[in-house]
């Protein structure tokens, strides 16, 4: 899975948390939780979805590395070329 | 008609779900109404078979307004209840709707989290606009979204239909806001209490749990928060219930309401039926199942006409304390911050602690503050204690 694809499924999920929200359009350094207004329920079901999507445990101490866009593509691609 | 919030007057029928012979139990859900709050699914309150529906659907009628005759099956039976049953029946009809049987509860299996649909800013205003549920469109756009187009086509559909679902309508809901908060402050003799916990162990013992859980089957620290607040109404029950023209009437249950913020302004709080028997893995599926009903209009009669006190987490939205305006009839609100690092004295030391600001407001003509310093005070003795939740 390229990094490309890693954005692509990052920004699916989140169009599905935000539908109202332009996704393709998120600044990568911004917090997502401010910039989509989204709340911790939100949040625990964007991990399990990418979860199940990418088939990658995310654990809770990971959190802070999903806080902007930028940062949760770096993390989610660096555990993923880990994993392969 | 249920009466599902303080200001609510009058409600439409939209359609009904059940046909006359058909039995129906306690908790099924029998139509769906139209009211402030969105499209809302009306559940039943007693056993029996539907014999005549006495109201067509696209007809608003008062609250109060009986809307169904549900009898015993008996065929001999069409006349309304028999005599010495009847004033228990009209009893049973003026009361608020008893809870509701709740599906059994997948202890460990919480449900898929709900998807909302993607649709394009222009599809979701016109929508909007057009009162029509996004949820219910096929997209036509890239990955299937929904473009301006197919909610176009669909507004030429829903015209034809005029008993159409709307779903939410936050223009309405804003009214409905503003109706009960404004009782709220003219009626009610709020006084304010707020307490500072050390939320240390909780979060500890939060870590620990979800460090060996799947993501779907993580808990929230708004389910240990909720359970503290249930467990702790079963030694205050003068915050649990509901002030009438009677004075104080406790709650026949513990049923906390939950505000639930909605995407792009207005809340609503529904209850969360007999919270304090619920586990935390319950709670948790019975939570973001509420949510994200909450979120695409598709509630329940008795959750919005339940909730014995409202829980507010505006901690989410990094607040430290909360003033709470208590939503009538109730008689409380327990509102919590964020959770936040503060230097901490404890066993004459100081130390960096992650602690968290819980403030009550509450109905003076219901309770005083030294019970309501009490009751704080054992919210925060239960979440020292949280494997015991």
């Amino acid at each position: 899975m390229t990094r490309d694809d890693v954005t692509a499924v990052l920004i699916d999920e989140l169009g599905r948390i935000a539908p109202e929200i332009d996704a393709t359009g998120i600044d990568p350094d911004a917090d997502l939780r401010e910039e989509l207004d989204i709340d911790s329920m939100d949040f625990l079901n964007l991990v399990a979805a990418l979860h199940e999507r990418l088939d990658l445990d995310i654990p809770e101490i990971d959190y802070p590395n999903l806080a902007t866009l930028g940062h949760a593509v770096d993390y989610l691609a660096q555990r993923l070329g880990a994993a392969a | 008609m249920p009466s599902l919030g303080a200001d609510m007057e009058a409600g439409t029928l939209v359609e009904w779900l059940k046909r006359p012979g058909d039995h129906v139990k306690r908790g099924d859900v029998v139509a769906v109404v139209e009211t402030q709050k969105g499209a809302i699914e009306v559940d039943i309150f007693e056993d029996g078979v539907i014999e005549r529906w006495l109201v067509e659907p696209g007809t608003t009628v008062p609250v109060g307004t009986p809307l169904a005759l549900i009898g015993d099956g008996e065929p001999a039976a069409a006349v309304p209840a028999p005599e010495a049953a009847a004033p228990a029946a009209a009893a049973e009809r003026a009361a608020p709707p008893a809870p509701v049987q709740q599906p059994p509860v997948p202890a460990l299996e919480p449900e898929p989290p709900a998807r909302r649909p993607r649709a394009s800013p222009a599809a979701r205003r016109l929508a909007a606009e057009q009162r029509i549920a996004l949820d219910e469109l096929t997209g036509s756009g890239p990955d299937g979204a929904i473009v301006r187009s197919d909610v176009e086509r669909a507004a030429a559909g829903v015209a034809q239909r005029s008993t159409a679902p709307k779903r939410l309508d936050l223009g309405e809901m804003r009214r409905a806001i503003a109706a009960a908060m404004a009782r709220s402050k003219r009626e009610i003799p709020h006084y304010y209490l707020s307490t500072t916990i050390d939320l240390t162990r909780a979060l500890a013992w939060l870590e620990g749990a979800n460090a060996t859980r799947p993501p779907a089957q993580r808990l929230l620290l708004a389910a240990l928060l909720l359970k503290a607040v249930a467990r702790a109404l079963g030694q205050a029950p003068e915050f649990n219930g509901f002030f009438t023209t009677e004075g104080f009437q406790p709650g026949a249950g513990i049923h906390v309401g939950t505000a639930i913020a909605i995407r792009g302004g207005g809340l609503v709080a529904p209850a969360i039926h007999e919270t304090e028997k619920l586990s935390l893995d319950e709670l948790m599926v019975r939570l973001r199942d509420l949510v994200a009903r909450a979120r695409s209009g598709a509630l329940r009669s008795s959750e919005l006409s339940d909730p014995t006190i409202t829980v507010t987490n505006l901690g989410e939205r990094g607040v430290e304390t909360v003033f709470g305006v208590i939503y009538p009839p109730q008689v409380a609100l327990v509102g919590f911050g964020a959770p936040v690092q503060r230097p901490w004295a404890a066993g004459g030391e100081i130390a960096v602690r992650r602690v968290l600001t819980a403030t009550l407001a509450a109905d003076h003509r219901a309770s005083d503050g030294h019970r309501g310093a009490l009751f704080l005070a054992d919210i925060d003795r239960r979440l020292q204690n949280p494997e015991a939740l």
